[in-house]
């Protein structure tokens, strides 16, 4: 039950969507719907105007399209695993939340959701992405390096229309591990995934922080042969950007304790 | 009514589904929120944000004035105080909240989103109080006092004794043979704390009642209680009105595990009906609500000190048990008494002294939890078995074996222990031996960083009625010859009512088939089942349901007689037929008889036929004070469990392999069915000890009242289930039978943390046991 | 193009029938279901996606109607445990392994196995846990569920 209402607008055109938008006060781009509902329910968040984007054809496209992947940002996540285009993301996708709710939960809506672990951004940060945006100012294509600080920077009114994968990316060997206080539907203490580039590796991490990221620091301390495994491990946990999370699921103490010993499983897994 | 005589089909061992099973399996089994109607007001209810707090004002103003709203209540609204025990709770909190969680005002409105809205409109200015959230806390000098008016409170029964101007609800000491000097002789003494932290029943019904009264005063409650007379009684109690005049219904329940055994949500729905003129009111409440305002499962911190001879015989224990037994009492002094009087655990210990003591805090409060606070203490005493044998060098089985109560002992509470009264616990264990493979050892290094290990642990549980507690059976019958059953007992899910009627198939000699069990309960058609609380259904329900077979079938026999020209004595009955037993092909079908019969020439005989039964238990009675001698219980239920693990040695993680369950359940009614209860036991064993609990943040808030934060054991963690049974009959249960339904989870927690504590070799006396629990006991290295 | 504000009449197709009903936009599919329709079937366990007893199939796949608006549903075909009418091979398997106690899971469990095992007909036990996990039993251990989804996979392994 959700106490206030709103109005649902449902656009046939990313266009119609970005001039919904600018209709209301209090909008919001709706996806699959999952985070929105739980929120409005608990009177977290009021908005006046849910904008469903299901029906925008660009955002349901899900393709090789010449030399990258194409996903559109309504595409759930369930879609994208049984796809098996992108391993990486399949298996992001296929441990985050649960699979009912996977089979609404839309790439677009995890990547932008208020949720701290955002775990569909790691693959597009060690892929490196592009996102193309849609808002009021029209389309634009951005790195998701720059798209992705923390959280997606998105101008006023812009959401998610597609995500484009470049090719050469999907098929280097990966690592996805997330770690949990012990229920495996359950929130990430660590959640990492990684992609054997060449000599190095790179990698990036939720759950740890209270955001994702992919640290370049930790990459090159991960990927320096010169250095023990050990050594290398200890090194990128020294880079880490800041102290680990502590909260409800693990100290930090311990989150510390299980990012080193998944990273060092993931050096095994990639004979780094 | 000449023809072949057919022995029935079905008998009590029969593994038939539980009779309401296609109901269920179609959706079409309705629960208490399935039988909303058009003209229904819903109630919401506003908790209090604090852990305590006095309520300086209420200002519900703005809300009041809100679309939709009917009414608003606050604790100034009824100002009474409520409790099967001591009478210390406002259903609505008045100059005082004691817990975060605890309701503070009910908005009555329209519908559900106009509730929801005026209740944020409503303002309270608390001015927050010191906070204890532990016994320790709430026992220390200088804590913060919950209840000034504890020596003033309305105690509802003789054996509670609070202790004013502390937070002691109630103690209950067991004093038995020489502790001290029984001590000064033990070659081998073992002592060591142990901590269990509230958790929750979640079953995934969550808790909703309706209410309204009719223009005469005629009160009707529909709810999801596991205790509709309760309800009832509570409710003439709480406001006066005659208890005839209060109907209660509950209809299926969906799970319980004692979380509906106390009358909250209905106090709530009278009260708001009752302000809105009698029309009809749903009391909704959130899944957070329902975990963190709704009685929860208590925690305890224990102390034990066990003394033996050196090779392992125990002579004499120390044991302190201090319940958290939240804000108010509830059923947790009699939880404490239950602990007291059991609380060494099935061994035969001739020295003893044990303090059980039930402490309030600033934490929701607790209720009757399965188990009845027996799986918490087994936590405690198991583990400390196993660490006594680590001191004398021998193994967990042959320690347990060795110590095991057996008939001719004595009780805690000094009852003399019979093979009828008790089981066999030593044939337990020796099935649970070749069960588990014990012999494979307890500890065995798999690979370079896996480990396997088994823990052990033995169960026992006293059913605690009180001592007037009643039951009973009205049985009627249709053309067809098929019998109706009504009882007052619940069905939530524990499968009762299946084989209750198996029983009575058994003992009317007919199909289960031909047997119809009106499944909801009403107050006012069926008579009074104390709760189905427990696992007593099949004792106290169960001899109840066989007198009424009994009745019935004299009955039956004496019309039979007549018709048949024969004596009553010569009648016999079997697959829903009389004979005579010279004669067995010369006989009447019961749906010629249970209306009465009439006669070729049109003469009746007889009249109908109507089978009752009642039961109210005998011999029990209080503990004494002082020694705490006394029979709480007809029984005792024993057995054994073995949970077997596989840890990493690198990162603490483990799975669990199996868990074994040997159980005397007296005799084999339907061991399909018991299985299942067993194992479902078992599994909320597991995941209770492997990952539930409430916790709470500084301010004494609890931070996870919901299923995303709270985790239960999903499908692919559960184990390989293994259970095997020990027949020890109960001399007065019905067919021998013993209680089984929530005795899977007894020892399951213990067992698993001495399988841990095995594989780690640390000691791990907290629950739950995480991965970082396990981390933090091997040191805690980063 | 749909634009709702304040209340409005939709048509939904459930269980192959079509059932109009007045909507608010921010109604929940689980909430009109049951309030309006009389489906009962699916249930409200937590409100908040995590347990599954509301699970009903839109357009074959399951989701928790508590995390679905009914505008949404519109023009989508939507199955609940009503929808199957006992005839679910999976209904009777559960039936016949002791696959619920208290029963209230069982809708929810109910329709993610059917779904399964539509898209699976042989599904392995590693598919199985994917799917049940979305759901939550409180009774059960768990395997009664699963040998009861086991022997209905088996037999679509056969066919």
């Amino acid at each position: 039950m959700i106490a206030r209402n709103f109005a649902y607008l449902q656009p046939d055109t990313k266009e119609q969507a970005a001039a919904f938008y600018q209709e209301f006060a209090e909008p919001f781009y709706y996806g699959g719907g999952s985070e929105i509902i739980t929120m409005c329910r608990a009177g977290d968040i009021a908005p006046d105007a849910v904008i469903d984007l299901k029906r925008i054809p660009e955002a349901n496209v899900l393709r090789l399209e010449g030399d990258a992947l194409v996903i559109g940002g309504c595409v759930p996540l369930r879609a994208i695993g049984d796809s098996g285009l992108f391993p990486l993301l399949k298996l992001v996708c296929g441990r985050i939340a649960d699979h009912t709710n996977q089979c609404r939960i839309t790439l677009g809506g995890n990547l932008c959701g208020t949720i701290q672990y955002r775990e569909t951004a790691l693959a597009l940060l060690l892929a490196d992405a592009l996102v193309v945006l849609f808002g009021p100012g029209g389309a634009r294509a951005v790195s998701i390096h720059e798209a992705f600080d923390e959280r997606m920077r998105l101008l006023h009114g812009e959401f998610v229309l597609q995500a484009r994968i470049p090719a050469q990316a999907l098929f280097l060997p990966y690592v996805h591990v997330k770690k949990t206080a012990g229920e495996k539907i359950d929130y990430p203490l660590v959640s990492l995934s990684a992609l054997a580039c060449g000599d190095g590796v790179r990698v990036a991490l939720s759950g740890l922080l209270p955001y994702p990221f992919r640290s370049r620091a930790m990459e090159d301390a991960l990927s320096n042969r010169s250095e023990s495994r050990e050594r290398r491990v200890q090194n990128a946990i020294q880079c880490l950007p800041a102290m680990p999370m502590a909260d409800y699921q693990g100290s930090a103490e311990y989150r510390q304790f299980v990012l080193r010993q998944t990273l060092a499983a993931m050096m095994e897994v990639l004979n780094l | 009514m000449i023809g072949k005589v057919i022995r029935i089909k079905t008998s009590i061992a029969d593994a038939i589904p539980r009779i309401e099973a296609w109901e269920k399996a179609t959706g079409e089994a309705k629960y208490c929120g399935d039988l909303a109607t058009p003209d229904e007001l819903i109630a919401r209810v506003l908790v209090s944000p604090h852990a305590h707090a006095r309520i300086r004002s209420i200002d519900v103003r703005a809300a009041a004035a809100m679309p939709g709203v009917k009414a608003i209540l606050t604790g100034e609204d009824f100002p009474i105080l409520s409790g099967v025990l001591i009478e210390d709770r406002p259903p609505l909190a008045k100059e005082r909240v004691r817990y975060a969680g605890e309701a503070v005002a009910v908005v009555v409105a329209a519908d559900e989103a106009q509730a929801d809205l005026a209740l944020q409109a409503i303002r309270v200015d608390y001015a927050p109080l010191p906070f204890a959230l532990t016994p320790s806390q709430a026992l220390a000098a200088g804590a913060p006092i919950l209840h000034e008016g504890l020596g003033e409170y309305k105690l509802a029964v003789e054996d509670v004794y609070p202790q004013p101007g502390t937070n002691i609800v109630s103690q209950y000491n067991m004093r038995k043979g020489d502790t001290a000097a029984a001590f000064s002789q033990c070659e081998v003494v073992m002592e060591q704390r142990y901590f269990l932290p509230p958790s929750d029943h979640l079953a995934m019904e969550v808790r909703t009642a309706r209410a309204s009264i009719t223009g005469d005063g005629e009160v009707a409650v529909t709810t999801c209680s596991q205790a509709p007379h309760v309800v009832q009684e509570q409710i003439a109690t709480c406001f006066d009105v005659p208890t005839g005049k209060v109907r209660v219904t509950v209809p299926y329940v969906g799970g319980s595990f004692g979380g509906k055994a106390p009358v909250t949500l209905e106090l709530l729905a009278y009260m708001a009906t009752k302000k809105v003129g009698g029309r009809p009111v749903r009391v909704v409440l959130p899944r957070e609500q329902d975990m963190a305002s709704a009685p929860c499962r208590l925690g305890l911190e224990a102390h034990i000190k066990l003394g033996a001879s050196k090779n392992g015989v125990l002579k004499a224990a120390e044991i302190t048990y201090h319940l958290d037994c939240g804000a108010y009492a509830d059923i947790a002094p009699y939880m404490t008494m239950a602990m007291a009087a059991n609380g060494t655990g099935p061994y035969n210990i001739e020295n003893l002294a044990c303090d059980a003591v039930s402490v309030y805090t600033n934490h929701t409060y607790a209720t009757s939890f399965r188990g009845f606070g027996h799986e918490s203490y087994l936590f405690c005493v198991e583990r400390a078995m196993d660490a006594l044998a680590k001191t004398c060098g021998m193994d967990p089985w042959e320690i347990r074996f060795r110590n095991a109560i057996r008939p001719g002992c004595l009780s805690p509470s000094q009852i003399e222990c019979t093979a009828s009264n008790l089981g066999d616990l030593p044939e337990c264990l020796n099935k649970l031996k070749a069960l588990s493979h014990w012999e494979e050892g307890r500890r065995i290094r798999v690979d370079g960083r896996t480990v396997r290990a088994k823990g052990i642990a033995c169960l026992w549980k006293a059913v605690n009625p009180p001592s007037d507690a009643i039951s009973g059976a009205v049985l009627t019958f249709n053309a067809d010859g098929s019998v109706n059953v009504n009882t007052g007992v619940i069905e939530m899910g524990s499968g009762d009512k299946t084989r209750l009627a198996q029983m009575l198939a058994d003992k009317l000699r007919m199909d289960i088939g031909m047997v119809h069990v009106a499944m909801s309960v009403d107050t006012r058609a069926n008579p009074k089942h104390w709760k189905t609380v427990a696992s007593l259904s099949e004792y106290l329900n169960g001899v109840a349901l066989m007198r009424a077979a009994e009745d019935a079938l004299s009955q039956i026999r004496s019309i039979a007689a007549q018709a048949l020209h024969c004596a009553p004595e010569e009648v016999e009955i079997d697959d829903a037929k009389a004979h005579k037993r010279s004669n067995p092909k010369e006989f009447f079908h019961f749906k010629e008889l249970v209306h009465g019969y009439k006669a070729p020439d049109g003469t009746s005989v007889g009249d109908p036929v109507l089978g009752r039964g009642g039961f109210m238990l005998k011999g029990l009675s209080p503990l004494e004070p002082g020694t705490g001698r006394g029979k709480l219980a007809p029984a005792w239920t024993v057995g054994a469990q073995v949970v077997e693990i596989e840890m990493d040695i690198f990162d603490y993680t483990y799975r669990i392999l199996r868990a074994g369950t040997v159980m005397d359940i007296g005799a084999p009614i339907n061991l399909k069915a018991t299985t299942e209860m067993i194992n479902g036991g078992v599994s909320m064993g597991l995941s209770l000890a492997s990952r539930e609990a409430f916790a709470y943040d500084a301010a004494g808030v609890t931070r996870t009242p919901n299923l995303r934060t709270y985790k239960l054991l999903h499908i692919g963690q559960e184990p390989e289930y293994r259970v095997d049974f020990v027949f020890t009959p109960q001399e007065d249960a019905p067919f021998g039978l013993r209680s089984f339904t929530e005795h899977g989870i007894l020892g399951i927690p213990a067992a698993l943390g001495n399988a841990l504590s095995a594989a780690l070799d640390r000691e791990i006396n907290s629950l739950p046991i995480t991965a970082e629990a396990l981390w933090k006991a091997a040191g805690g290295n980063v | 193009m749909r634009r709702i504000e304040g209340k409005a009449i939709i048509e939904l197709r459930v269980n192959g029938e079509a059932r109009t009903v007045a909507v608010r936009p921010s109604d929940l599919l689980l909430d009109v279901l049951r309030n309006q329709l009389g489906l009962t079937g699916a249930k409200p366990g937590c409100k908040n996606g995590d347990c599954g007893a509301c699970t009903v199939l839109m357009d074959g796949w399951p989701v928790k109607s508590c995390l679905v608006l009914a505008v949404e549903a519109e023009g989508h075909e939507l199955l609940t445990v009503e929808g199957l009418e006992g005839k679910s091979p999976v209904q009777a398997a559960f039936v016949g392994h002791g696959a619920f106690q208290c029963g209230y899971c069982t809708p929810g469990f109910v329709m993610v196995c059917h779904a399964m095992l539509t898209h699976h007909p042989g599904a392995e036990e590693l598919v199985m846990e994917e799917w049940l996990q979305s759901n939550l039993c409180r009774c059960t251990s768990y395997s009664e569920i699963r040998d009861a989804v086991r022997a209905v996979a088996n037999a679509g392994k056969r066919e």
